[in-house]
């Protein structure tokens, strides 16, 4: 009973020490959490908040291109095609807007605190 | 659609547009467009000398399944207008010349359309050639001319041209937009034109509002088409959209061009503005070229769209 319940936590601890791992080799949430998706035309998600000095990632998802350009001219990513990715360094607090600029409808904002 | 009887009327030419079927010739009479069969007139030479061709949206540096061959598809694009009966004066490129603006696209670009033996090749940016933001590379190879403005007009056979670039002061949630110095411009540009000088307008993204939420329209086009209302005759050519489509109003005549690259979707149909899958076969019969010929001086001019197959 005794070993069995053993067992059973040791098994349990192997799992989450697993499921550690696995979440931790994988391109991690913590990346996941600053990266926006281009997907079916838009920016997901839209806006999105950092702490400075955060590295925010953009990842074209669609088979058409998407760029990623900053409203005030801080940025511009050129093309990407699909599976590109852009990144910025986002140092000072503020609000920043960007637009793709081949499908202008398609907007998105970077809130840095 | 074979138009055999040359139609007499405006309803008729717009019942053939309509149609858009392949090989159809339209030609300009006094303002109005008369379709007349591609094969009719390829064998008649009465029907009067090719003028220009349009092309749009090549795409050079497209590579997925829509259509993994855009060079393919270009070249067989350039071997119709080079083997029309009679040779075009111009051909008019009407931008998305390349997929991302990288110079060996443009490079790979340039190239083929030097296999184009006609006259002069013009050309407008599309917002795929200038994803830089200062379309460096296609100022570089296809627009020495404009100072970098992308904005231009040349008179060419008794026609006033006019080319605008509405890809490069876009504003964030919205259309394609000109901007007041090329409005101003374009004012400046159309004063000395007498009214019965007809003019032919280009432009990459459509220059009237075909469908907002793809953005496939251009904001100020209104303020742009003031100064061109007193003409008796306004072509206005376009791409962007890879398919026709086309209006009539007064004397204005509107019509975009399908891409030699790839289809795209009917408006609103799917998430967005991408590359349309169709099986091999289908490909061809929605890829091609517009054509627009003149019979004689200030006379019928003909708009011609010629699928690929």
């Amino acid at each position: 009973m005794l070993n069995k319940s053993r067992g059973a936590i040791a098994a349990a601890s192997l799992v989450a020490a697993l499921l550690t791992l696995a979440t931790t080799a994988a391109p991690g949430p913590a990346d996941d959490r600053h990266t926006i998706v281009m997907k079916d035309f838009h920016f997901a998600p839209m806006s999105l908040t950092v702490k400075a000095g955060t590295t925010v990632s953009w990842k074209n998802q669609d088979d058409e291109p998407h760029t990623v350009v900053s409203d005030a001219g801080l940025f511009r990513s050129g093309a990407l095609d699909e599976n590109d990715a852009f990144t910025y360094k986002f140092d000072k607090p503020g609000t920043y807007g960007f637009v793709c600029s081949i499908h202008p409808r398609m907007t998105g904002t970077i809130v840095v605190q | 659609m074979a138009e055999t009887r040359p139609p007499h009327s405006r309803r008729d030419a717009l019942k053939c547009m309509a149609a858009g079927s392949l090989g159809t010739l339209f030609t300009l009479s006094g303002g109005v467009l008369t379709p007349v069969d591609l094969a009719a007139a390829a064998t008649n030479k009465g029907m009067g000398r090719p003028f220009f061709v349009q092309i749009s949206d090549t795409h050079i540096g497209f590579s997925k399944e829509a259509n993994p061959d855009v060079a393919g598809t270009l070249t067989a694009t350039i071997g119709l207008i080079n083997a029309l009966p009679e040779k075009p004066a111009l051909v008019i490129h009407t931008g998305d010349i390349t997929h991302l603006s990288k110079p060996q696209e443009f490079d790979a670009a340039a190239q083929l359309l030097g296999g184009l033996k006609v006259g002069d090749l013009h050309t407008v940016p599309g917002e795929h050639d200038v994803t830089d933001g200062a379309g460096t590379e296609y100022f570089a190879r296809f627009d020495k001319t404009s100072n970098n403005k992308g904005y231009y007009s040349f008179d060419q056979g008794g026609v006033h041209f006019v080319a605008l670039n509405n890809v490069m002061s876009f504003k964030a949630g919205g259309l394609g937009t000109l901007g007041g110095d090329q409005i101003a411009w374009l004012e400046r540009d159309l004063r000395a034109r007498t009214s019965s000088t007809p003019v032919v307008v280009f432009a990459h993204m459509p220059l009237w509002t075909i469908y907002e939420p793809w953005g496939w329209g251009t904001g100020d086009a209104d303020q742009a088409f003031a100064p061109l209302k007193r003409f008796g005759s306004v072509t206005v050519l376009n791409g962007h959209i890879h398919q026709i489509v086309q209006k009539v109003e007064g004397n204005m005549t509107f019509h975009t061009a399908r891409s030699t690259a790839y289809p795209q979707p009917t408006a609103g149909v799917g998430p967005g503005p991408g590359p349309l899958k169709v099986p091999a076969d289908q490909l061809p019969k929605m890829l091609g070229l517009t054509s627009v010929t003149i019979a004689g001086a200030a006379r019928p001019t003909k708009l011609t769209d010629t699928p690929l197959a």
